[in-house]
């Protein structure tokens, strides 16, 4: 990829566009500072994020190809942990932001029990649960029925109205309620 | 400071021509020193007094040891300044470095226990000296075979960096250790591989050959890092140009 | 929205380890029959005879011990990388260092502490009399620790690696022969009636040495490898 520059603020959702294998994943690598590009720089709030790499991971929230789940544990313990990691949870915070995403009822199941779509939401679950203004998702959507995918558009919407800015990898056009989406095109 | 003097003088069309202009220079001399070193040691040089003539493997054996070494020194800093400072000739020197190394390291090894054998009477012993130089062999080994199983260049170079600076921080803890555990056990036998005293018309071919090994190496070093920039940038449009030129 | 303290991170990724490693009971206890299994060997292989055995029981216990742990060891990041949670620690905003210190320390826990645990047991059945049990124990508590550092190098360099786990060995092996030379003379000074301090003092010293700067090597292997 040669010659790629995207910026987004508080309010801004970027969908990066593009068929498979065109580098979206890559590129949202990248911007979690995952990966470092040869040439180029990643900055955040004004300065580059390799001056602080672990400040950067706490303000932001990513969504991989993997879940980022542990299969042994049940939906309610992999978010302790994985937000827990992050800040200290109110009580009912988990049983909150379960209830947001419909997984109430699979609380205390272990996730390998899971369906494809149950384990897709919790991981949104977990990138509601962090608190971190930016959100880089990579194909969140995937496995999601229809409901699944309003809830999911319904939560990113509220981030973004909440000053939050979220990028958005999907090789579908996704739809987010009251904002318009900024393309950037890779393909 | 600014450090772009540095990185002009490694980007990889400089290097690929300063290296081929350098090899010749120090392979030459590299020949010289290494053939009168050796006429010194072998036949210059007093039959040792103790030893009798056996004891001209040290010439050798010694520039070999220390020179896996150096190397390993050599690569480990290479590594680092690679890993620091993100400069890929860096880690090409560490990756042309470490067959070098091992190659020493092992002559090291098989001088060390053909000048053994008229004494101990086996080919093998578990003298401090050539178990701290097999250790390292392992160490070098380790290296290559990280640096073989990573598909990834970039990856690749990266993790051996890091376990090449990992393994020179435990290097004097290594060789400390040996030491110990070879004086715990002292047999009837003296296992020690006995270093001849040495006088001055003894040590000036084992200098000699010490620099000849040591532009030997520099001279292969820079061979290899021409071989390591064509594999790297293969794709490159000013290699196309440099070698159509 | 109070930010989860360091320490507060480490207890709970401890936790979180020690609570997985035990949802795979077999995780902890195959290195352990490893162990007794080699351990074994020696006496199959070379002599019955107790006497015998104990002249080479410090060095048997802790061959035994070294390869069990590398058995153990490539358990230590596996899981997390192939699931994403790996990548979400990288992510989390906690000092990575830290958090590989957390890791290693639960799976010392989970893998090596049974096998030091184990080790009185077989020490008797290589001869060893029972005033050196103590130092048997100590020996290879401190040992297993330095391995589990020094494992977890190894075990962050060759990630996803395909026969990453003999590659594994080949790497940590040689930084483990200091320790090994060590461990082994304390146990042997402890059969003969010396006193082991030592040794087991310098185990100590390396073990501190190790616990500090590994898990910088480990945080780099780990950010190198999740590329």
């Amino acid at each position: 990829m040669h010659g790629l520059s995207v910026t987004a603020a508080a309010g801004d959702c970027v969908h990066v566009a593009g068929p498979n294998g065109s580098g979206k994943t890559t590129l949202l690598r990248v911007l979690a500072g995952l990966l470092t590009a040869e040439q180029g720089s990643v900055s955040w709030q004004g300065r580059p994020i390799s001056a602080d790499r672990e400040a950067y991971g706490a303000s932001l929230s990513y969504l991989g190809h993997m879940d980022g789940l542990k299969a042994e544990f049940t939906a309610r313990e992999n978010l302790a942990f994985e937000a827990g990691l992050r800040r200290r949870l109110a009580a009912g915070e988990i049983d909150q932001v379960l209830a947001r995403v419909a997984l109430t009822g699979s609380r205390d199941q272990p996730v390998r029990s899971l369906s494809a779509g149950q384990r897709r939401r919790l991981a949104m679950a977990r990138v509601m649960l962090t608190g971190a203004p930016l959100w880089l998702l990579d194909e969140p959507f995937t496995n999601l029925d229809d409901a699944g995918v309003q809830c999911l558009s319904e939560e990113i919407a509220g981030h973004l109205d909440a000053g939050g800015a979220a990028l958005i990898a999907s090789h579908q056009s996704p739809k987010i309620p009251r904002h318009a989406l900024r393309r950037l095109d890779l393909g | 400071m600014s450090w772009t003097w540095l990185h002009k003088l490694s980007s990889p069309p400089h290097a690929y021509r300063i290296t081929g202009r350098l090899a010749p220079w120090l392979g030459w001399p590299a020949l010289a020193l290494i053939v009168t070193g050796l006429y010194g040691g072998l036949v210059l040089a007093p039959a040792d007094y103790q030893q009798g003539d056996g004891f001209r493997i040290l010439y050798v054996h010694a520039p070999s040891a220390w020179m896996s070494m150096f190397i390993y020194a050599t690569m480990a800093t290479a590594a680092a300044i690679g890993l620091i400072w993100r400069i890929k000739l860096a880690h090409g020197v560490a990756a042309a470095s470490a067959p070098l190394g091992a190659w020493f390291t092992f002559l090291a090894l098989a001088t060390g226990s053909i000048w053994g054998k008229p004494m101990w009477g086996t080919w093998w012993v578990w003298d401090a000296r050539l178990t701290s130089e097999l250790i390292l062999l392992f160490l070098y080994f380790g290296l290559m075979a990280l640096r073989a199983s990573i598909e990834d260049r970039e990856r690749a170079d990266r993790a051996t960096a890091v376990l090449a600076i990992v393994g020179i921080v435990n290097l004097p803890i290594i060789h400390y250790s040996v030491y110990w555990w070879n004086t715990l056990h002292q047999g009837a036998t003296i296992t020690r591989l006995g270093k001849p005293s040495i006088t001055g018309d003894m040590l000036w071919p084992l200098l000699v050959m010490l620099a000849g090994f040591t532009f030997y190496y520099f001279a292969v070093l820079m061979t290899r890092l021409r071989a390591e920039i064509l594999r790297r940038e293969r794709d490159a449009s000013w290699l196309k140009t440099e070698l159509s030129a | 929205m109070a930010r989860t303290g360091t320490g507060a991170a480490f207890w709970l990724i401890f936790r979180r380890d020690l609570l997985l490693a035990f949802r795979h009971w077999d995780h902890v206890v195959q290195p352990v029959v490893f162990f007794a299994m080699v351990t074994t060997l020696f006496p199959l292989a070379l002599s019955p005879e107790l006497g015998e055995l104990r002249q080479l029981a410090g060095g048997v216990l802790w061959v035994a011990a070294l390869l069990a742990a590398l058995l153990g060891l490539d358990f230590l990041f596996r899981s997390d990388h192939a699931d994403g949670t790996l990548e979400q620690l990288l992510l989390s905003g906690q000092p990575l260092a830290l958090m590989a210190i957390a890791k290693a320390a639960a799976h010392w826990t989970a893998c090596g502490l049974p096998l030091v645990l184990v080790s009185p047991l077989l020490a008797i059945g290589l001869g060893v009399p029972t005033t050196a049990l103590c130092t048997v124990m100590l020996s290879l508590a401190l040992g297993t620790g330095i391995l589990s550092a020094l494992g977890a190098i190894g075990a962050g360099l060759t990630l996803g690696l395909r026969r990453g786990s003999m590659l594994l060995s080949l790497l940590v092996l040689p930084l483990a022969m200091p320790a090994l030379i060590f461990g082994a003379r304390a146990i042997d000074m402890s059969i003969h009636e010396d006193t082991a301090r030592g040794p087991l003092l310098l185990l100590a010293a390396m073990l501190v040495l190790v616990v500090t700067l590994a898990p910088l090597a480990v945080a780099a292997a780990l950010r190198i490898s999740a590329e």
